[in-house]
């Protein structure tokens, strides 16, 4: 028989666990460029993916403090966004696109070469950073939660820091997006034409949206990475769409939307996920191996992506009116 | 309100047809069988793997031994030099590789044949041997360049079939398809179901990959893109819609063929010498069947009334509209060919590679797009231009860079051009507005 409770709260666990909240900061990040400013940024994987490498490699290259490693990736992002910017922001939006994804993948190429295997590690990845933010952890030695929300000191720490950088985060684009500022990239949005009739330089707003979110998604590259190793198939286009897909999910628009929708999108995936295994393990679906129960989730999650541009553009939480996609 | 509701309810009609489609498909072919590059990694859950290259060239055959903790087992590497071995428990194996299966002269040139690896972090370790000419035989700077030039040459033209598929489809009706990457694998697919899993005779099984390859872009076109356009969809909405499809079509195809590397019949050829360049007769017909069918593609936009009326489809569609052109029929018939070339292509990159496997085209996916900026958006012969740079580029550079980053080149060139020309080689500045 299905194990339906087992199934319920294994998906639970994903409503406040390290990487949904991992996804829930990039996806924020992405909300200010797409959403806000109407950037098409498809690197967001490779911002992600600096945050993790530059917290790893400042950490166990160079024996950086943890405050030092968080600086290092921050830093990183911020160049990455100008090498990504200065080129492309004149251009249409498609342009942005391409080379954002381009970027990225020459990121994830050079983090997986062999010739770089000293530094980066290579396919294998990194491992071996957790040290330094462990020792910080003012929990003591225990268990704590309840339930499936059971977990050790470490596991708490990371999900406290996580959720409380993305709170922090929400309020911040929250104030950034009543602000003038925030007037300004929308209208940048809605019509760049306008903007710039009013005197305001688009170019340099554009290049501070893209700057703000790509640092949000670094930091979420970097809580991502605190329960898990650094590999670099993990930053691969597809964490970008899944981004995508979350964004969606909770309205592009929107600051509570990306949140959410990281929650929904991961509880979902693994209720999903967890049916189709446990199904196809007691034969409800004949002819489906165990391998190929498991890669049903991409299926349904590419399916469900382009249900949702259709059929609900504005997403969970979004408004009709501020449909957020540039013509 | 009537009249949408109707559309909508057609739509909806049309992608459940589609997926009761792919349903069947599914439930049709069964699942990959286990290959002889590969062992016991069903049975357990900790493998080592790697991969065994000559300067960039996969060795086949090659024999792998893994033994330890009172376990051992062998494998031969597949066509693309990999192999993979399951191990029951982590720990501390010896990897050997049988230095008398690899070609005359090559060795094993760092770190000895024979080595200890650990496995304690990771369920899958990565061990790659390095391998190098045991008699050192050396090939002058230039003979390496030209070598190297008609391999990109090739790659390049199977970049442009693909290429200026793509750029026709966002010339007519403006999407950037993410899902052509998906288009390229079905035509390697289709190819690999009738020649291998149907036995058909690989001429005819080519035939009828294209002719499924045509149909799919109509399909895809029928089923999904044109009711979209009626609907008024805008064009990032569309592209984000064609992301979604290609990461849906993509794990249908591992979903049904697997996740591993499948060889094409007549892979294996002998290769032919002109003084310092070796080429297999297949890399020779490849080049020959790009560059017909990419004559043929031109004569067809710069000749054929059809053709005549794609270019001015590009240029204003609702100018073409108004002067009688049927600008449905136009897009139908781009699809089709961007089908059948993008499906040609796949195959091409099958034999290249070689080995067919669910996510060559996502590999390349990036490549398509490079070729199409650099060549200028929207401009067929741009992206013969901006694919034949790509390949050649993408081969060069491996002279100086590791072959595992030779893509890099390629992608870094992309953005560097876009900095000084962003309208791209051939491409008008209007159209970046």
């Amino acid at each position: 028989m299905v194990d339906f409770w087992q199934i319920i709260q294994n998906a639970a666990v994903e409503l406040i666990s390290p990487t949904t909240a991992a996804y829930a900061l990039a996806a924020l990040g992405l909300a200010i460029h797409f959403g806000y400013t109407g950037l098409l940024n498809f690197g967001q994987a490779g911002f992600m993916a600096i945050g993790a490498y530059g917290y790893a490699i400042s950490t166990l290259t160079l024996g950086f403090p943890v405050w030092g490693a968080v600086l290092v990736g921050v830093g990183g992002s911020i160049i990455f966004a100008l090498i990504l910017g200065i080129p492309t922001l004149r251009l249409r939006a498609d342009y942005l696109a391409i080379v954002t994804i381009a970027a990225s993948e020459i990121l994830r190429l050079i983090f997986t070469t062999n010739s770089l295997d000293a530094v980066t590690g290579s396919a294998d990845g990194l491992s071996a950073y957790k040290g330094g933010f462990a020792a910080l952890n003012p929990f003591p030695k225990g268990t704590y939660g309840f339930g499936p929300f059971t977990m050790n000191e470490y596991d708490l720490w990371v999900r406290v820091v996580g959720w409380t950088l993305v709170i922090l985060g929400g309020l911040l684009a929250w104030q950034l997006m009543r602000s003038p500022w925030g007037r300004v990239i929308k209208g940048i949005r809605e019509d760049e034409d306008a903007v710039r009739a009013l005197g305001k330089n688009v170019y340099f707003y554009k290049m501070q949206s893209l700057i703000i979110g790509g640092v949000f998604g670094t930091l979420g590259g970097m809580i991502f990475i605190m329960p898990r190793a650094v590999v670099p198939a993990n930053y691969a286009t597809t964490l970008t769409f899944f981004i995508y897909t979350i964004l969606l999910l909770g309205g592009a628009a929107t600051i509570l939307g990306p949140i959410v929708g990281s929650m929904i999108f991961w509880v979902l995936l693994s209720a999903v996920s967890g049916f189709v295994a446990r199904a196809q393990a007691v034969g409800w679906f004949p002819g489906m191996s165990s391998v190929q129960a498991g890669q049903t989730r991409f299926i349904i999650v590419g399916v469900v992506l382009m249900l949702l541009v259709i059929f609900r553009p504005q997403g969970i939480f979004g408004n009709k009116k501020e449909l957020a996609f540039v013509k | 309100m009537e009249v949408t509701g109707l559309t909508d309810r057609r739509w909806m009609r049309a992608l459940m047809l589609l997926l009761v489609g792919m349903i069947a498909a599914l439930t049709f072919v069964g699942g990959g069988a286990a290959h002889a590059d590969e062992i016991n990694t069903d049975k357990y859950d900790f493998s080592f793997s790697g991969f065994v290259r000559n300067d960039g060239d996969p060795l086949k055959g090659v024999l792998i031994t893994v033994s330890g903790n009172g376990y051992s087992a062998q494998v031969k590497t597949d066509a693309d030099g990999k192999w993979k071995i399951g191990v029951p428990e982590k720990g501390t194996y010896n990897i050997t590789l049988d230095e008398s299966t690899l070609p005359t002269g090559i060795i094993v040139a760092e770190g000895g044949n024979s080595v200890d690896v650990e496995i304690d972090k990771v369920n899958n370790k990565v061990y790659n041997f390095f391998l190098g000419q045991g008699v050192r035989e050396t090939t002058s700077f230039l003979d390496q360049f030209i070598q190297r030039a008609f391999t990109g040459l090739s790659f390049g033209l199977l970049l442009a079939l693909a290429a200026i598929g793509l750029s026709l489809i966002f010339g007519t009706t403006g999407l950037s398809n993410f899902a052509h990457a998906e288009m390229v694998t079905f035509g390697a697919l289709a190819t690999l179901t009738l020649a291998v899993d149907l036995a058909w005779p690989l001429w005819i099984a080519l035939v009828g990959a294209l002719l499924l390859s045509g149909m799919f872009g109509w399909g895809l076109d029928a089923a999904i893109w044109k009711p979209l356009r009626r609907k008024g969809v805008g064009l990032i909405p569309m592209m984000i819609v064609s992301i979604g499809l290609s990461l849906a079509l993509r794990y249908i195809y591992q979903y049904i063929y697997g996740g591993s590397t499948r060889q094409l019949p007549g892979a294996d050829g002998v290769d032919l010498k002109f003084g310092a360049i070796s080429l297999s007769p297949l890399d020779l017909l490849s080049m020959a069947i790009s560059i017909v069918v990419l004559i043929a593609v031109a004569f067809f936009l710069l000749r054929t009334r059809i053709g005549k009326a794609t270019r001015a489809v590009s240029d204003n569609p609702s100018l073409a509209a108004a002067s009688g052109i049927d600008v449905d029929r136009v897009i139908r018939i781009v699809w089709v060919i961007g089908g059948a070339l993008a499906g040609l292509s796949g195959i091409l990159f099958a034999f290249y590679r070689p080995g067919v496997s669910w996510d060559m085209g996502f590999q390349i996916l990036l490549l398509i797009f490079a070729a199409v900026t650099l060549g200028g958006l929207g401009t067929a012969f741009g992206a013969l231009v901006g694919s034949l740079v790509v390949g050649f580029f993408i081969e060069i550079s491996t002279l100086w860079i590791p072959s595992d980053m030779k893509y890099v080149g390629a992608l870094a060139i992309l953005i560097l051009v876009l900095l000084v020309r962003p309208q791209g080689i051939l491409g008008r500045k209007e159209r970046i507005g």
